[in-house]
């Protein structure tokens, strides 16, 4: 009988992700309607130390699947892996961030175990035993909520939706895995990571974003946004019209066509606010816009909005922050 | 490939929260799946072959199709059964993948998400099915000179990963790949007589227990209204400063 919730506790060289944190916040507490306990599964090459963390974070459970093979993420392998693991555990939920590697692994896992799944959650509750997921759709023109009333309920998390779990006095039993994954089972191998330079935090992940539009008028002029996202200490993003104009890399993107971003607090710079960049950043807690056409749509769903040149106010905002912050 | 509504439609939701009013919204190409289209057609030109489009769907979709042929596939296979209406992303992959398998491709490529349901499943399902590798979400292909093989990134959090794949594989696109070309009249024209093969569920060759729908949809709502809020007037001097004040004092977010 598949009881209790699995979290995937998502690691990149041997480092916990938020998402693992996140999804032991949720987990605990929908597991007394859901029954059973919460575990979590981690896969990796000598990865089992994060048990311990794991444990003090409301794992009853840890599922640890390790091998030469799974230093590196790869589809495949970690899909086999975490298939071995669910056989083992046997839950009636499995959570996972929507992360880079969620979205990628949780379908293949879905197919393996004949699980239904839904992807990119932004509220879970329990009805009945059973979870219901409210999730956007249309990038967040509309919700649904959605059930997975008979296979194994797998389910992936909006990263940055619900607060990490705080650490407790808790310790996991970890139980290990074999999964039999070697390297001739993965024919998609990833030969290289390349790291971002980068100072500041993911997109996705981040507390505060400032972000650039049409307005910013050049590539150059992104150093302002830059300057006052560094004050910030924030991730830096952009509008389709900037990215399309060669303003700024299509890999900071916000929008339905790029990356869907959830930060405490989105600072809006010359960006009009179409539609499909709306549905992008519109579940940002505090949203400010900075644009001198008043008529603009993003001053619609704007908490503060300034109409003015930006080229004027973003300096003078990262001045008057840096004095706030040095008090 | 598949239909969805334009990123600039506006989506309104039925009062009775049972769906969407599709009323008047435009139907397009799925973004993502114009890189696959794309990259379909680039890889044709360069090692021969056959490009295919293969969408499930409505009657519509059909449109979608033809603008794929009219930007240089070959031919066309619709899936399209009255018990597939609201399939989810199991049963659609489950009846791609039959068809998929009767087609025999040796690359089979995708957008990396459509932007109705945004569930971004699909295409990892199929090579599970098809038991092939999948890269997801790639921004850069380099085929080897064979064409058996081939170098692909996709970004992740911080980064990009660098895989190398053999092929069959399955690989969902993302922006950035390529510029999808649009489709030259003589295109148009030529697209009108290329064959598109129409399948039902039986003959996709798909169980009909494997096309059942997984995931029960409860209902359907708008998002949150966000009320327009404070506009801040005065110098730049002053609303800058008042603004920083705001934030920290007010929202509490700085």
């Amino acid at each position: 009988m598949s009881e209790g919730i699995l979290v995937f506790a998502e690691q990149r060289e041997g480092k916990m992700r938020k998402s693992a944190l996140e999804g032991l916040n949720i987990a605990a507490q929908l597991s007394g309607d859901i029954g059973g306990s919460v575990n979590a599964a981690v896969i990796g090459k000598e990865v089992s130390s994060l048990a311990d963390k794991l444990g003090k974070c409301g794992a009853a459970k840890v599922y640890v699947a390790e091998g030469d093979a799974l230093e590196v993420y790869s589809p495949e392998g970690y899909a086999k892996a975490l298939e071995a693991i669910i056989k083992q555990a046997d839950p009636a939920v499995v959570l996972a961030g929507y992360t880079g590697m969620g979205r990628d692994l949780m379908p293949r896992v879905a197919a393996k175990v004949g699980a239904g799944l839904l992807s990119d959650c932004t509220d879970l509750k329990a009805e009945g035993g059973k979870v219901v997921a409210k999730r956007p759709v249309y990038s967040g023109k509309a919700y649904i909520e959605s059930t997975i009333p008979e296979s194994i309920q797998m389910i992936s998390i909006r990263p940055n939706t619900f607060p990490p779990v705080d650490e407790g006095g808790g310790s996991a039993e970890v139980v290990n895995v074999d999964a039999s994954v070697d390297m001739s089972v993965i024919r998609a191998v990833v030969k290289e990571i390349e790291k971002t330079v980068s100072s500041r935090p993911e997109l996705t992940e981040a507390d505060i974003i400032v972000s650039g539009g049409r307005g910013m008028k050049s590539s150059d002029n992104f150093n302002i946004i830059e300057e006052l996202a560094d004050v910030l200490g924030a991730a830096v993003g952009a509008s389709r019209a900037a990215v399309d104009s060669g303003y700024a890399e299509q890999a900071i993107q916000v929008g339905q066509t790029g990356k869907v971003v959830n930060p405490n607090l989105y600072i809006a710079c010359g960006i009009s606010g179409a539609i499909q960049h709306m549905a992008g950043m519109r579940t940002s807690k505090v949203i400010v816009a900075i644009n001198k056409d008043a008529e603009a749509p993003i001053f619609q769903v704007a908490d503060y909005g300034i109409v003015d040149d930006l080229f004027k106010i973003v300096p003078l905002l990262t001045q008057e922050i840096k004095k706030l912050k040095a008090e | 490939m598949k239909q969805a509504p334009d990123t600039e439609a506006k989506i309104v939701v039925n009062p009775d929260g049972s769906g969407i009013n599709f009323d008047g919204v435009k139907f397009v190409m799925n973004p993502y799946d114009e890189y696959a289209v794309e990259q379909a057609i680039q890889l044709k030109e360069k090692f021969g072959g056959e490009a295919i489009v293969v969408t499930l769907g409505p009657k519509r979709v059909v449109e979608a199709m033809r603008t794929a042929l009219a930007m240089g596939m070959d031919k066309g296979v619709h899936i399209d059964d009255p018990a597939l209406e609201n399939a989810d992303a199991s049963a659609t992959a489950n009846v791609l993948a039959a068809a998929l398998k009767e087609i025999g491709a040796d690359i089979i490529l995708g957008g990396k998400q459509a932007i109705d349901y945004d569930q971004s499943q699909v295409m990892a399902y199929v090579a599970e099915l098809l038991d092939m590798p999948q890269v997801s979400n790639i921004s850069l292909m380099e085929m080897a000179e064979d064409g058996k093989s081939a170098k692909v990134s996709r970004r992740i959090e911080g980064g990009a990963e660098v895989y190398e794949v053999s092929l069959p594989a399955v690989m969902s696109c993302e922006k950035g790949l390529n510029e999808p070309r649009y489709a030259s009249l003589p295109g148009i024209m030529k697209a009108k007589k290329k064959e598109i093969k129409e399948l039902d569920l039986a003959s996709s060759g798909v169980g009909a227990d494997d096309a059942k729908n997984k995931i029960d949809i409860k209902n359907f709502m708008s998002p949150p209204e966000r009320q327009a809020g404070k506009v801040i007037e005065g110098e730049p001097e002053e609303t800058s400063a008042e603004l920083a004040k705001l934030l920290r004092e007010e929202a509490k977010v700085i």
